[in-house]
């Protein structure tokens, strides 16, 4: 329904009235007791939407009169950090705030479904920190008015350090409500002894060497973007247009035999059994498949071009611990944890500064661990050279969730067959 | 005094099971009820409006699904008798002093989880794995065959692990069988397989009746075996009411389906039960 269809008072007159009619219905058949106790049952949300941007007296309204306790509920990922947590002992040691640090987030849907009853009904959803992704999930959040509008004049070392592009990120302008913990991109893997050089998602579509040996991902929104990529329109300004005519070219590779499966993160291990040749993949992934495995997958933006995506620290509007939350999201701001961060995950780094203290570090070191590190510092994959960045789009963002469930019907029947 | 307990006592006993059952059965399905029939969105939140067209639109945008699920779980259960029974008749019959160590075999792979057994299959049936790889080195078959991401992959996976559920109640209507009944039939000149089929079988039908409940049922709302050794085109319903309930938080929809698949599961066990003339069944079964 267009939006101004929605601001007709007529119609909404209309609409509602219908509605209370068929309740009056259910109260006639007699079914009045089982119609009240069904709707009793209804889904808490917010009611209205959080505007995108915080009041400006919003901030001061949440920060006022909170103090650090000493105590940091951090939810993480599955392998989005040393497993020594040296950076989070680090801060231990230098702010006293002890850290519980959890890998509880294993994709945004499920953790989204998770928490969002706690933090509608204004609970403590037992963590003060989560890094989510710039999805769906990430609109869903702000607007429901789940996340802490940040203090900036809390963030010295983002304000210094952070990278041009990680301060004016689409999905959250102003960065009013996260910053990033670190960005990852999509694009092509794929193992060159089995498929000669590829160069782009046309290969995806048409290389014969590829057919049936072709991994796609079943995230609607990462399967959409190389749709619209390869259709030539840049998703961050795609159409309900254009999102048929991409559904329309990725039921076609799925027709013409090209796709092998559409895989959630176990398309790794699917590259790695062989079962597909050339696959979507996220950078990190690759490259440290590549490092534990001693494998030698190859990770291209595609010629098309690539996404782009960030992992984003936030505070839940809930937390007990906002304060000390708000001192670790700075703390990874300064370049020495920025860079040892970047070392273990190898995902896209928001510190630019941190190549230059990788290089330095692998100065003073010798034989194998200099090599290695020098690998990640010269990594595109870890430091983005402007070309690479050229090549990288931001994803589709939605204004309403009508839009986004639009979205997920045109590509859903792909991925369910 | 005494009689007043004696009265009660059968409620009491049957108390605890049944608050469980309010508890983690009634209250949830009725909450699932509502949402079935509720209308909004995640952010603004769902409120009932008995928007039953939910059930309408669910069906024809899932159907494919849905049935692709029950054609599943029947041809498993066929597979899951044809492969049970034997193994249910030779340990019943045949396992003498060892009865104990066979069945305890059947049940040994299940103390490893669900998911790692299945994840364990797909290692086994990958392209480049133990299997296909020496076949396709050996020209048997094709660079492009493959088993991982098939029908026949899913449907392996759902016989493998249901295969006990069939073995165990099979058995047990075996085991109570009166060796006496056998002889008594082969006295009466009846030939093995008259006695099989006249005797035997009918009194171990309870035991496959519920073992196909057993069966049938978890197998069609799986949605495990699916996701692990399946692929897009072998996507059932549990993947997509799964998908709806945590991926999208579309409730409703998530909901409606799996009232759809309650009620579907229920005509078909209950037509089953007639066919087979359940109260018959039963009535031996309780004997």
């Amino acid at each position: 329904m267009p939006a101004s269809n929605m601001s007709d008072p007529t119609l909404l007159r209309g609409l509602t009235q219908r509605r209370f009619g068929r309740r009056d219905a259910l109260r006639l058949s007699g079914l009045a007791g089982m119609g009240a106790a069904l709707a009793a049952c209804g889904v808490q949300g917010q009611g209205t939407q959080a505007p995108a941007s915080a009041e400006p007296d919003a901030v001061a309204k949440f920060w006022n009169g909170k103090v650090k306790n000493g105590t940091l509920n951090f939810a993480g990922w599955p392998l989005y950090m040393d497993p020594k947590r040296p950076e989070l002992k680090k801060f231990t040691a230098k702010t006293g705030i002890k850290v519980n640090y959890q890998e509880v987030i294993q994709e945004m849907g499920p953790w989204f479904a998770k928490v969002q009853p706690q933090l509608s009904a204004g609970q403590s959803i037992g963590y003060d920190l989560m890094v989510i992704t710039n999805s769906f999930q990430f609109t869903q959040f702000r607007d429901s008015g789940f996340l802490a509008p940040l203090d900036h004049s809390k963030l010295p070392n983002y304000a210094k350090n952070a990278g041009e592009a990680y301060k004016k990120e689409a999905f959250d302008p102003g960065n009013a409500y996260s910053i990033p913990y670190a960005s990852g991109m999509t694009g092509i893997a794929y193992d060159e002894s089995k498929t000669g050089p590829i160069t782009g998602l046309a290969d995806l579509w048409t290389n014969p060497k590829l057919k049936g040996k072709v991994g796609m991902f079943s995230d609607i929104q990462e399967l959409a973007n190389f749709g619209l990529l390869k259709s030539g329109v840049k998703p961050a300004d795609s159409t309900e247009d254009d999102w048929e005519k991409a559904a329309q070219e990725l039921k076609k590779q799925k027709a013409d035999g090209f796709v092998r499966n559409y895989y959630d993160q176990s398309y790794i291990e699917a590259l790695g059994s062989g079962e597909v040749w050339a696959t979507q993949a996220w950078s990190g992934d690759i490259f440290q498949k590549n490092l534990s495995d001693n494998t030698n997958f190859k990770f291209i933006i595609p010629a098309e071009g690539g996404t782009i995506w960030t992992d984003n620290f936030t505070i839940p509007v809930t937390a007990k611990n906002p304060v000390d939350a708000i001192m670790a999201m700075d703390f990874f701001y300064e370049v020495a944890n920025a860079s040892t961060l970047a070392e273990y995950i190898n995902y896209v780094c928001p510190v630019p500064a941190a190549q230059a203290d990788m290089r330095a570090r692998a100065a003073k070191l010798s034989g194998d661990d200099k090599d290695a590190l020098l690998d990640v510092a010269d990594s595109k994959l870890v430091y983005p050279t402007a070309a690479e960045y050229a090549k990288l789009h931001y994803y589709v963002s939605f204004e309403a969730t009508s839009e986004q469930q639009k979205f997920q019907k045109t590509f859903e029947p792909i991925v369910l067959g | 005094m005494s009689r007043v307990r004696r009265k009660i006592a059968p409620y009491l006993l049957v108390l605890p099971g049944g608050i469980w059952l309010l508890i983690f059965f009634a209250v949830p399905m009725f909450t699932m009820l509502s949402l079935s029939l509720q209308e909004g969105d995640i952010v603004t939140g769902y409120r009932f409006t008995g928007h039953w067209q939910t059930y309408t639109e669910a069906i024809s945008a899932y159907q494919t699904q849905l049935v692709r699920s029950l054609i599943y779980g029947v041809i498993a259960t066929i597979l899951l008798i044809a492969i049970a029974f034997p193994m249910a008749y030779w340990i019943a019959f045949y396992g003498g002093r060892r009865k104990q160590t066979y069945l305890f075999l059947v049940l040994l792979p299940f103390f490893v989880s669900f998911v790692l057994r299945t994840i364990s299959w797909k290692q086994i049936l990958t392209d480049e794995g133990p299997l296909l790889q020496p076949l396709r080195d050996a020209g048997l078959i094709s660079q492009a065959f493959h088993i991982l991401g098939t029908p026949y992959a899913v449907i392996l996976g759902l016989v493998y692990n249901f295969l006990p559920f069939m073995v165990l109640p099979i058995y047990v209507a075996l085991e109570r069988i009166d060796p006496r009944v056998v002889e008594a039939a082969r006295d009466l000149y009846a030939n093995p397989a008259t006695t099989f089929r006249r005797v035997i079988f009918p009194l171990a039908l309870p035991g496959v009746f519920a073992g196909v409940l057993m069966t049938f049922i978890p197998a069609s709302s799986d949605f495990v075996n699916s996701e692990v050794l399946g692929s897009s085109d072998t996507t059932m319903i549990g993947q997509v009411i799964q998908t709806q309930f945590l991926e999208n938080s579309d409730y409703p929809t998530a909901s409606a389906l799996s009232f759809v698949l309650m009620a579907v599961l229920l005509v078909g066990v209950f037509s089953y039960a007639r066919i087979l003339g359940t109260e018959d069944v039963m009535k031996v079964a309780a004997r």
